[in-house]
């Protein structure tokens, strides 16, 4: 069997991170911050450890300052819905998921003004595009680091220097970098950072967050849902300090502690590390694509330039079909189609039918990219 | 009454206690966090123990690591 839908949720986990969930579960399994006895101080112990590692791996200065949720896509309407006001105008890229889209969409019929800024057919950004879209009333910028659908890193640092220069707020998606391409939050000038637990930080699904960066002001950051934090009980309005003010309800305490041993596991193993891993099996994956005969490669054409997420097409035959073949017949399971992400195939021409993705993730062999690459070609040139 | 052999400091929330009592053990301040006495506030989390004889050393390096303290209390 050949897994190549890390770029959707990653697998395998590291083995420490079934162990810190089994551990939680049968040796502390009480409410995080909900009481003062020894249990529950040590499950908040195990939360703050993976506020900790996460702070750690992408450079926040504040570990409270990690705001925890059930994935990324709530912690991007958080920053969206709490922060942007009707009569603001936000930025974007034509690269973004719908967990970005479908949030601005919504605010947009409510009254924020949108644009969004064009990227290429491979799907790169030109910050200077960026810059010539800032208004008087631009509150913010949003951009995904790396594409889901062809892995295009974007220039977030750069993007970041003009919010400086212009006093507007960075929010950067990082579902597809965190853990796999260095994110330094302070050097890459980012005010929030939207992040999920599930892919290169290797924890649990229905873990994620959102780092708030000291020049966000977070009385203006309106919580998404409020509720009972285990903080200022005998007030029944909510609290108004990081990271209760955003945590409302029962934490998934099982799923941080898996959270934090897969944060700690790619810290040990190393960012870089991984990161040259990757950019080798994707470079050695876009290559060989390229030299099969009806197959159409899309993004950067570098390993480089993108994460280890690659899509094509093969002439002839579907991306459906293709999926479908690869599972019944050959065990290699990938995602076809749009990938939630409408506005990143128009961009890239792929649009209505989508294309094959392979995420490659850190365990990912060169051994699975040649196997998987011959079934390619073997299904292409039975097309012609 | 004299002789309150211990000093509670109050923050904000667990995580901010779980913060401080890192931050103490790192700087050899020996602490213990407990329930919130009933008589200090009506909160019901947890509380930054620390030995009296601490009790400045304690605060200052909360202070140092920018931990906002709601208060400090004899015990």
């Amino acid at each position: 069997m050949i897994y190549f839908d890390n770029a959707a949720t990653s697998w395998p986990k590291p083995p420490g991170v079934v162990e810190a969930m089994t551990h939680f579960l049968n040796k502390v399994g009480a409410n995080p911050g909900r009481a003062a006895h020894r249990r529950a101080v040590e499950a908040g112990r195990i939360v703050y450890d993976a506020r900790e590692a996460v702070a750690e791996l992408f450079n926040a200065p504040d570990p409270l300052r990690v705001a925890f949720g059930s994935n990324v896509t709530e912690s991007l309407n958080l920053a969206l819905r709490g922060y942007l006001r009707p009569g603001d105008h936000v930025i974007t890229s034509s690269m973004e998921h719908n967990s970005v889209m479908r949030p601005l969409r919504a605010l947009e019929r409510e009254g924020v003004e949108l644009t969004v800024v064009q990227c290429s057919p491979e799907g790169s950004l030109d910050p200077a595009d960026v810059g010539a879209s800032v208004r008087p009333n631009t509150a913010m910028i949003i951009l995904n680091h790396g594409s889901n659908v062809v892995g295009t890193l974007l220039p977030v640092a750069e993007v970041g220097r003009i919010c400086r220069q212009r006093d507007l707020l960075l929010l950067v998606d990082a579902a597809q970098t965190g853990g796999a391409y260095p994110v330094d939050v302070q050097a890459d000038l980012i005010d929030l950072l939207a992040f999920t637990g599930h892919k290169s930080l290797y924890g649990p699904m229905g873990t994620g967050g959102l780092i708030v960066g000291e020049r966000v002001d977070v009385a203006r950051l309106e919580p998404l849902k409020r509720g009972g934090t285990g903080s200022r009980s005998e007030h029944e309005q909510q609290p108004d300090f990081m990271p209760d003010m955003y945590e409302s309800g029962t934490p998934n305490a099982v799923g941080l502690a898996g959270l934090a041993a897969g944060v700690r596991w790619v810290l040990e193993r190393g960012v870089e590390e991984i990161r040259a891993h990757e950019v080798e099996i994707a470079q050695r994956l876009i290559g060989e694509l390229q030299n099969i005969p009806g197959v159409t490669v899309y993004g950067s054409h570098a390993g480089e330039m993108q994460t280890a997420t690659v899509s094509f097409n093969v002439a002839g035959i579907s991306p459906s079909e293709i999926g479908l073949r690869l599972d019944e017949e050959y065990d290699i399971m990938c995602r076809v189609g749009l990938h939630c992400a409408p506005a990143a195939h128009k961009t890239l021409g792929t649009y209505p039918a989508g294309a094959v993705r392979f995420g490659l993730g850190a365990f990912s062999t060169a051994e699975d990219v040649d196997e998987a690459v011959s079934v390619v070609a073997e299904l292409a040139r039975e097309a012609r | 009454m004299t002789g309150h052999r211990y000093t509670v400091i109050l923050v904000h929330s667990t995580s901010h206690a779980i913060r401080a009592e890192k931050a103490l053990y790192q700087a050899e301040i020996s602490t213990k966090l407990i329930p919130v006495p009933r008589h200090i506030s009506s909160d019901c989390g947890v509380c930054v123990r620390v030995e009296r004889a601490d009790q400045k050393a304690a605060v200052e390096t909360l202070k140092r690591i920018g931990l906002e303290v709601e208060g400090v209390h004899e015990a």
